[in-house]
């Protein structure tokens, strides 16, 4: 491996080392909240056996404080550190030329939004 | 309702320190309890289940980045394969019969069983001749890593790229369909068919294990499989068991764990395979 790639590899790992520290910190704090809410009220704030999964739904929930929206808001984010890994290692691959290694990351970026449309409409 | 979640949190809790003594995911663990166990049907214990899974790959990379093990090429390149097969496993578990998943399930854990059994019969690595490829260094895979046990670099190179992008589809699939991160699977495929050595494999698998997550997590959420309820309880929970877990390796006599849950694991394996079948043994 020459020098170069080495390089931009250890930079590329700082990087997404502090996003999936900080996606896995807020979103566990985000659930927290959400199951203390749920764990004081003793109600997910839907009837039973409902919770939102719409993004339409989960936002207003949210913002009416429901326990059971707010829950989903932190297992969205859960979901999205790895995603957002992938976005970063995007941008790392592209700062640093590496033209195939961008258009790799992309195609992976693609599939996961593929699968967000999938899981929509599907 | 409340009760539950807290039983949940409990759940993921001993599933996260159980999967970190035994070295499996916790996801393997989550499955059978939830279902065996607490009664819920297997479809939410699943979609609950792969979001655990992100929660510990998080977790554990976030350890591996330090040590400059992991082969970020090689993720990147093999996230294209796992990814569309945990799509693509995800939908299928929406149109798939319980008793399938029951079955498939109870296949997986007598696999696992099988593979802790062989991982811990196994010699020591033995060091594997560099095979040049062609693929491999087209594509910049072949990396090095820093052995903290012999105190050298070891350079490697990994051969027999497409085998490996095939099987790495099969472990998304795995995973989207029943929930794991197939951790086993991935390690399978870098380690056995591509020879990449198997510290710099597990660190990348680790890796992967939540981009492949997210794929199907992402289907799950939207098509309404996963439960705020039952997903939010537990990956809290992994999350704190998965960090209490690897600090217990270090002090816990792990070689005898696993012999004693072997059984265990061999006897959750057979109750989901007979539940495919339709038949319920206590």
């Amino acid at each position: 491996m020459n020098q170069k790639i080495k390089q931009e590899t250890k930079d590329i790992e700082l990087i997404i080392g502090k996003i999936l520290r900080v996606g896995v910190f807020v979103a566990a704090a985000v659930i927290l909240a959400g199951l203390a809410m749920f764990l004081i009220e003793g109600t997910g704030g839907y009837p039973a056996n409902a919770h939102p999964s719409r993004p339409a739904a989960i936002i207003q929930g949210a913002i009416a404080l429901k326990p059971y929206a707010v829950l989903m808001v932190g297992l969205f984010l859960l979901i999205l550190t790895p995603v957002l890994r992938v976005v970063v290692s995007i941008y790392a691959f592209f700062k640093e030329q590496d033209w195939l290694y961008t258009w790799i990351t992309t195609a992976v970026l693609v599939i996961l939004i593929g699968a967000m449309v999938i899981g929509y409409f599907g | 309702m409340v009760t539950q979640a807290l039983i949940l949190a409990g759940v993921g809790l001993m599933a996260g320190v159980l999967g970190a003594l035994l070295g499996l995911g916790g996801g393997i663990i989550i499955t059978p309890v939830l279902t065996l166990i607490l009664g819920l049907p297997i479809q939410y214990a699943i979609a609950a289940s792969i979001v655990a899974v992100i929660a510990t790959s998080s977790g554990a990379t976030i350890a591996y980045l330090k040590d400059e093990m992991l082969n970020l090429r090689v993720a990147m390149f093999l996230e294209i394969a796992t990814t569309v097969g945990a799509v693509l496993g995800a939908i299928l578990t929406g149109l798939f019969n319980a008793n399938i998943l029951y079955f498939l399930f109870g296949a997986l854990l007598l696999f696992s069983v099988y593979n802790m059994i062989r991982k811990m019969l196994m010699k020591p690595e033995n060091i594997k001749a560099p095979v040049p490829d062609k693929a491999a260094a087209r594509l910049n895979l072949n990396g090095e890593y820093f052995d903290k046990s012999t105190n050298q670099l070891v350079n490697y190179q990994v051969t027999n790229v497409p085998g490996g992008f095939a099987m790495m589809f099969g472990a998304g699939l795995a995973s989207g369909l029943l929930g794991i991160g197939s951790g086993a699977f991935k390690v399978l495929a870098m380690d056995t068919i591509m020879k990449m050595p198997l510290k710099p494999s597990t660190a990348t698998s680790n890796l992967m294990m939540g981009v492949t997550a997210a794929a199907s997590a992402t289907v799950y959420f939207f098509n309404g499989s996963l439960q705020p309820q039952i997903a939010a309880p537990l990956a809290i929970g992994i999350l704190i068991g998965a960090t209490l877990g690897t600090r217990l390796m270090q002090i816990m006599p792990t070689k005898v764990l696993r012999w004693i849950f072997i059984p265990v694991i061999g006897y959750m394996g057979l109750q989901m395979l007979l539940k495919g079948f339709g038949v319920t043994i206590g």
